[in-house]
């Protein structure tokens, strides 16, 4: 039994205590905007926040968390999708498939509290999550823009007719 | 999607608008029960809790639905894996059906949908980078259809000719009366209108696009960014238990024996069952405990005759093969072998290529429901129809009783074109009637258990006169076949084209952009007992790296610029050439560059698009006070640093091309965290590499900043999702090549010294 508090709720969940907060939040509690990618924290799709922290719920064990540890996951940041970094990532089209976004996203949300104005080397750092489909440069764009600062997606350049 | 799904369905065009959940369907790859022989498949929808089969009412035909809320309802066959070919494809048909894009909506119909309308929603596999180009015409005339339908069902209620109405927004105005209505208001009567002859239809010219053609963003972005979208790894339905599952870990071992007593008082109510003559299971409540149960578990395998090989053993299998007799001669243009060994000058290198899994961030998942009349699978999957087909199979019910939810994927790079981990599904639910089961793949199993990009070696030479012209050119691959893991009779005695993809002779596909005076390419097909398939990009990638690095080892010998020495074999080839030089024009090749960064070149074809790429690196020491030239210390050299890419691609049309600028960027990232990191290597028969600590992708701090340019010529349609893929990495490669002055000949650079002397 253990006694969480998600999204500014609290909740009694009956689990073994080795249980990886990530499965606690997906089958449990029912909120899977979580998700698995690796189990080992090598990948980040899992990441929520702990106190503002970011953590990768998939290597966090359900009795390390205490009761009055506060856990946000991507459903918590905002009920109207509305979060600053939300919507600079609508503004630069950010996902492909988006899997690995949820877990971006809360990166970046728990960069931009420490650092309001991240450069570039600062992004590199914290935003260590996998993303296959490859969105690296649109995230790091994104970023900045959810920093107040102009992001740029780099030179897109899209001509009319070659002569072939 | 559970319950929300459906409120979704209900909701107008607002905010979470753009998606109706429907159940979606898929087509046929496996061609069992319906006897397709399609390649790959197709996905999407969400899943719902309750009936997925409700298509939206109202349509005007299979592709459109209008409501009377003006909502657009956008019918999408293709599987939607983050290529944005959803929103593509609603833009065409937006354009063709003159409604307002603010309005738009999607949809998905299911693989037995569109069985039972006579596949009117076409193909629904999606690979091959042809979900935009291979259903265009189709998805384009039947929106003018609607189109038409609309204005006809205007004129007629006025009782004027049709020919006198404009439209435009989904509002149709007959200038002369000054009257005006929607389609809303005459969706309904439109839908009775006679179709009118699809053939006869003229679609408009896309220089003339104000939709289509422009960098709009996606559709399906909102859903992304708040947990709502729900993955096929995320459904919940009542009653539902979870599998866990492990395949003999050595290929073509056989599962012997396992001991249910020692899992069966841990927590879940775990159960273990046998799923076929290779794979176990372990069904719990949740998946965690029956992940932990199936960990527990004692099982006892057959490793068969695979447990003896190796990388090793497998390298040596493909080093036979370069030195074979009888092999494929694929191409024989004049005698090149006589050319070369009669020239002034000769070059010669044997390039090599790992095993590559494709690590889709969603791990393979499935669930199925299958009852004593139905048969329901919710899955992730390129090829909804093969998954219709193998859940038929496996539930020996027939297609009119099953069906396939498709979810959006999470990632699905060519890997999810197979239907193995939904007959899987399928099996173990079989074994639970009633009950849903959600089988996952933890990310041990989806690596260790891929269909992996096919290993190879290339063999080249290439021969020069006095003057530095290349007289003759020999090109042998050797390695594994996919046509032929696939028992495909296009495998036949080992002339499989497919192996040669990118050296193509016949134009419009994957044609080699060099005329050389004598040519001679040749295949020399070497299979391993390691399951292959398609990887985006397939056989581009490794064939790009062989020629394209070997163009540069080749350009050097004959003391000429890497880019010059292209030109002068692709005058046959404009299309070809004309990218390359707008990639060289873009990088500024030529130009100075900082101490210490050097540049590479590459182009090549896949896909029916024309692509290159100018990449920038440096590699520490080199160009420096540490350069070899100067004997500074080895041990302050070797470091790699990608700084800038610029890529290009002629896809013919481009319908979005903010989206292709993605693809790109995207194609970057893929290649690249393969050419750096990527291989799975074999021990004793099995992968070596099991997750992401030793299958290493790129991260963000090592992504090079990319350009892309987009350089249509309207005169076809090529494909996105895949052919830039294969220009990264020999363009990298040459750039360390220009750096350090030795040629990369295998991949990944992880395993190669750059030190230098």
């Amino acid at each position: 039994m253990a006694k969480l508090n998600i999204n500014g709720k609290v909740r009694d969940v009956k689990v073994e205590p080795d249980t990886p907060l990530l499965w606690v939040i997906r089958e449990q509690v029912g909120l899977t905007g979580t998700k698995y990618g690796c189990g080992i924290a090598m990948c980040g799709a899992c990441s929520v926040h702990i106190n503002g922290e970011v953590r990768r719920s998939c290597s966090v064990p359900v009795s390390t968390v205490k009761p009055g540890d506060r856990i946000v996951t991507i459903e918590g940041l905002s009920p109207t999708s509305s979060h600053p970094v939300q919507k600079a990532w609508l503004a630069m089209d950010v996902p492909q498939c988006g899997y690995c976004q949820s877990g971006q996203i809360m990166a970046a949300v728990a960069l931009l509290a420490k650092k309001p104005h991240p450069s570039d080397a600062d992004i590199d750092e914290a935003m260590t999550n996998i993303c296959r489909c490859g969105t690296y440069q649109r995230i790091r764009a994104a970023v900045h823009l959810a920093a107040g600062e102009k992001g740029e997606i780099i030179g897109t350049d899209i001509r009319g007719e070659v002569k072939a | 999607m559970s319950t929300k799904s459906v409120e979704h369905t209900r909701m107008p065009a607002n905010a979470s608008r753009r998606r109706f959940l429907v159940g979606s369907a898929a087509i046929a790859g496996g061609g069992l029960a319906i006897g397709l022989q399609l390649p790959f498949g197709i996905e999407t929808a969400h899943a719902q809790a309750t009936p997925y089969s409700v298509l939206s009412d109202g349509e005007v035909n299979a592709w459109v639905v209008i409501r009377p809320d003006e909502t657009v309802i956008i019918r999408i066959a293709r599987s939607e894996m983050g290529q944005g070919t959803l929103t593509g494809l609603a833009q065409l048909v937006t354009e063709e059906l003159e409604c307002d894009w603010k309005k738009v909506a999607t949809e998905m119909p299911t693989p037995a949908q569109n069985l039972a309308r006579k596949r009117a929603w076409g193909e629904m596999g999606t690979g091959g980078s042809r979900g935009i180009r291979t259903s265009e015409d189709y998805v384009r005339r039947g929106a003018a259809a609607a189109r038409m339908m609309l204005l006809q069902a205007a004129a007629h209620d006025w009782n004027v000719p049709v020919g006198e109405l404009t439209v435009s927004d989904g509002v149709i105005r007959h200038a002369a009366s000054g009257r005006s209505t929607t389609y809303g208001k005459v969706a309904q009567a439109a839908s009775k209108v006679t179709p009118p002859e699809l053939k006869s239809i003229k679609l408009k010219d896309p220089r003339t696009w104000k939709v289509a053609g422009k960098p709009l963003r996606r559709l399906d972005t909102e859903e992304k960014l708040n947990g709502s979208l729900v993955y096929a790894v995320d459904l919940k339905l009542r009653n539902m238990k979870c599998a866990a599952v492990r395949q003999c870990p050595v290929f073509g071992g056989k599962l012997v024996s396992y001991d249910e007593s020692k899992i069966a008082r841990m927590p879940g109510k775990p159960k273990a069952v046998r799923v076929d003559d290779h794979t176990v299971a372990v069904v719990a409540d949740t998946w965690w405990r029956a992940k932990k149960a199936l960990e527990a578990l004692p099982v006892v395998w057959d490793e068969g005759a695979g447990a003896s090989q190796s990388s090793a053993t497998i390298a040596a299998h493909l080093d036979e093969g370069l030195a074979a007799a009888n092999v494929f001669q694929y191409r024989v243009e004049g005698d090149a072998l006589k050319a070369i060994d009669g020239a002034a000058k000769q070059v010669e290198a044997v390039y090599s290529t790992p095993f590559l899994a494709h690590a889709t961030m969603e791990p393979m998942n499935c669930t199925v429901r299958i009852t004593a009349d139905r048969a329901e699978a919710w899955a992730p999957t390129q090829n909804a129809e093969a998954a219709l087909a193998a859940l038929a199979e496996t539930s020996g019910l027939p297609l009119d009783k099953c069906d396939v939810y498709k979810h959006t994927l999470g990632g699905g790079f060519g890997r999810r074109g197979s239907a193995d981990y939904v007959r899987q599904a399928a099996r173990i639910a079989k074994q639970f009637p009633g009950v849903p089961v959600k089988m996952i793949w933890s990310r041990e199993e989806d690596m260790s258990q891929d269909f992996y990009r096919p290993i190879s070696k290339c063999r080249l030479r290439a021969g020069l006169d006095e003057k530095g012209n290349l007289v003759g050119f020999h090109l042998r691959v050797s390695g594994q076949s996919i046509n032929a893991f696939n028992n495909s009779p296009l495998a036949k005695d080992g002339r499989d084209e497919r192996q040669m993809q990118g050296y193509y002779k016949a134009a419009g596909d994957a044609q080699f952009g060099y005329t050389f005076p004598n040519l001679l390419m040749e295949y020399a097909m070497r299979n391993t007992h390691v399951p292959v398939g398609p990887w985006r990009g397939v056989n581009t990638n490794q064939n790009a790296v062989y020629a394209e690095c070997f163009m540069d080892e080749v350009a050097k010998a004959a003391g000429r610029d890497p880019l010059e020495f292209r030109r002068a074999y692709m005058q046959n080839h404009p299309k070809h050439l004309a990218v390359l030089d707008a990639v060289a024009e873009k990088a500024q090749w030529g130009k100075p560059l900082p101490a210490g960064v050097y540049r590479g070149i590459a182009q090549f074809m896949g896909y029916g698009s024309y692509v290159a790429a100018v990449a920038e690196v440096s590699v520490s020491g080199y160009g420096t006070a540490n350069d070899p030239a100067s004997g500074g210390r080895a041990a302050d050299r070797g470091e790699l640093k990608v700084h800038r890419l610029v890529l290009g691609t002629n896809c013919g049309h481009a319908v979005n091309p903010q989206q292709i600028a993605a693809q790109i960027e995207g194609s970057v990232a893929y290649g690249l965290s393969a050419a750096l990191f990527g291989e799975i290597t074999i021990d004793k028969g099995r992968p070596v590499e099991q997750n992401f600590h030793n299958y290493r992708i790129m991260r963000l701090a090592e992504m090079p900043k990319i350009e892309s340019v987009i350089v249509p010529t309207y005169d076809f349609w090529g494909g996105v999702g895949e052919p830039t893929i294969c220009v990264a990495a020999p363009a990298v490669m040459n750039a360390i090549f220009a750096a350090t002055g030795k040629p990369v000949r295998s991949l990944p650079l992880k395993n190669v010294d750059l030190r230098g002397a």
